[in-house]
């Protein structure tokens, strides 16, 4: 008799040998090295899932194998990373018990059904959710902390309700400071800080901010929050609380643990320090560094001499991108790509290039430059939380 | 053969999840096979560390003369101070000894 795990992984092979996706994630291949020391990862399979890179098992957290960002600008429900603070996850949800509450500093608290929610007039965005501590592994030197290489990000297009049609509903009293939300998942222990996060009203209410039920056509994946998350466009993953059902109104600045204490940047332009060094004042992490990465060849890969395309995905924090540039030979001279369609300021921006590599190894780049003129440093910077990273990335190939 | 196989296990495939809509959800995560490392003091972390996290948490985090002693001190301090753990003043050093030895 087989046992459950065996019969779940047979039938995964069948199905790789059924879907397309199969090449790269095939089952066999049970584990992935991500290029720095200790990277060392198993591919893991989870319910809703393809198989996906494991970072930790409990609290669950999930990296998208990066090849799937070459595929599309829309990261697809099934491969979209899985990021986690506490043990204590809803687990059992009931959609039609499910209730998000509005209270605090409002004329109207409110209580609103999923259902209630879904009838409200429907907004759709597509945007980034990265992860702050994305490519956190690649940090020199190495920071504590999540050693994710470069996967945990994921585009898609959100659908739901805007906030600010909520905060309306329940009248925000005049005074109003901040919103702070807080999804059902729990700390294990009644000592630990919840996941609670805050935003200044004013943007909590600039009708982008959405109370988000589906992804890309479809419910979210219990490990994206069904049924209900924060979108914060443009804003980095920390903000997008999964599974929330609390909304408070508060007249002052929050001073919960994860945002007086944890997910903090230097308060500089840089947000970045001499690297082993504290730095002298922090504020919240916000927007999205800009950033871009070829995905059509990996690292240390050997093509064929001649004429390829090169393509790959440029990003940043909301200004949406104005120009992505390409070097095939080690920095010294820069080609402009072409740009694919234009989801969105909010969305991943595809690009192609057609390069002549001569036999030989070259080095590879590639930056981005936004609508604001913020671009990618080309040495990379450092802090002590492993945040913000956006140096210019570098494959190197081999033509022959 | 292939399609016959995928038709007597679809129903397994998808245990691990209830279909939505007018259905609750019940989430089951795959087992957790991630064991903390043959080490000094081992029972002390079981009994400290895997009531909120599993072990690669641990197994993840740089190695190298810097991550030893120092670090995993700041790490054990962290979990006391910053996430609440009730962890004896005690065990602490028997910790900080397995973590640095065995990571």
């Amino acid at each position: 008799m087989l046992d459950r795990r065996e019969m779940i992984k047979r039938a995964c092979l069948a199905l790789g040998a059924a879907l397309p996706w199969s090449r790269a994630l095939a089952l066999d291949e049970s584990s992935v090295s991500l290029p720095f020391d200790n990277g060392e990862r198993r591919l893991v399979k989870y319910p809703q899932k393809r198989p996906m890179i494991g970072l930790t098992s409990r609290p669950p957290q999930l990296e998208t194998p990066f090849s799937v960002f070459n595929d599309g600008a829309i990261t697809p429900n099934d491969a979209f990373f899985v990021r986690y603070h506490l043990a204590d996850i809803p687990y059992q949800v009931d959609p039609d018990r499910f209730t998000l509450q509005v209270k605090g500093s409002v004329d109207r608290p409110q209580q609103l059904s999923l259902k209630e929610i879904r009838k409200l007039p429907a907004v759709e965005l597509v945007a980034i959710n990265q992860c702050s501590g994305n490519s956190r592994g690649f940090f020199e030197p190495r920071v504590a902390g999540g050693q994710l290489g470069n996967g945990a990000m994921g585009n898609a297009r959100w659908r739901g309700a805007p906030l600010k049609t909520v905060l309306d509903m329940a009248g925000v009293r005049a005074g109003a400071r901040q919103v702070t939300l807080d999804g059902m998942d729990r700390p294990v222990l009644k000592t630990t800080p919840d996941f609670v996060k805050a935003l200044d009203i004013d943007h909590a209410r600039d009708g982008e901010v959405m109370l988000a039920y589906g992804m890309n056509g479809d419910d979210l994946p219990f490990l994206n929050g069904f049924p209900l998350r924060l979108v914060v466009p443009g804003y980095y993953g920390t903000y997008w609380v999964k599974h929330l059902n609390e909304i408070a109104v508060i007249d002052n600045e929050f001073d919960g643990f994860w945002m007086k204490s944890a997910y903090r940047i230097p308060d500089n332009d840089c947000g970045c320090v001499e690297p082993g060094t504290a730095p002298k004042a922090t504020i919240p992490i916000n927007r999205l560094t800009v950033r871009s990465f070829i995905t059509s060849v990996a690292n240390d890969a050997k093509v064929r001499a001649g004429k390829m395309t090169l393509k790959g995905i440029a990003f940043d924090g909301g200004k949406g991108i104005k120009e992505v540039v390409v070097s095939a030979d080690d920095g010294r001279s820069w080609t402009t790509a072409a740009l694919g369609k234009d989801l969105g300021k909010y969305s991943f921006r595809q690009w192609t290039l057609r390069v002549k590599l001569a036999a030989g190894t070259h080095q590879l780049r590639v930056r981005a430059t936004n609508h604001a003129g913020e671009t990618q440093p080309m040495q990379p910077r450092w802090n002590p939380a492993g945040y913000l990273r956006n140096v210019v990335e570098t494959v190197r190939v081999t033509a022959a | 053969m292939t399609r016959s196989i995928l038709l007597a296990l679809a129903p397994i495939l998808f245990l691990g999840v209830a279909r939505l809509g007018a259905f609750p959800i019940a989430y089951e995560l795959p087992p957790e096979t991630a064991a903390f490392k043959p080490g000094p003091n081992r029972d002390v972390v079981l009994n400290n560390c895997t009531t909120c996290h599993s072990a690669d948490y641990i197994a993840t985090q740089p190695r190298g003369p810097k991550f030893k002693e120092e670090f995993w001190r700041a790490e054990v301090n962290k979990m006391i101070k910053v996430y609440g753990a009730p962890i004896a003043e005690a065990d602490v050093a028997k910790i900080v000894e397995y973590l640095a030895t065995t990571y």
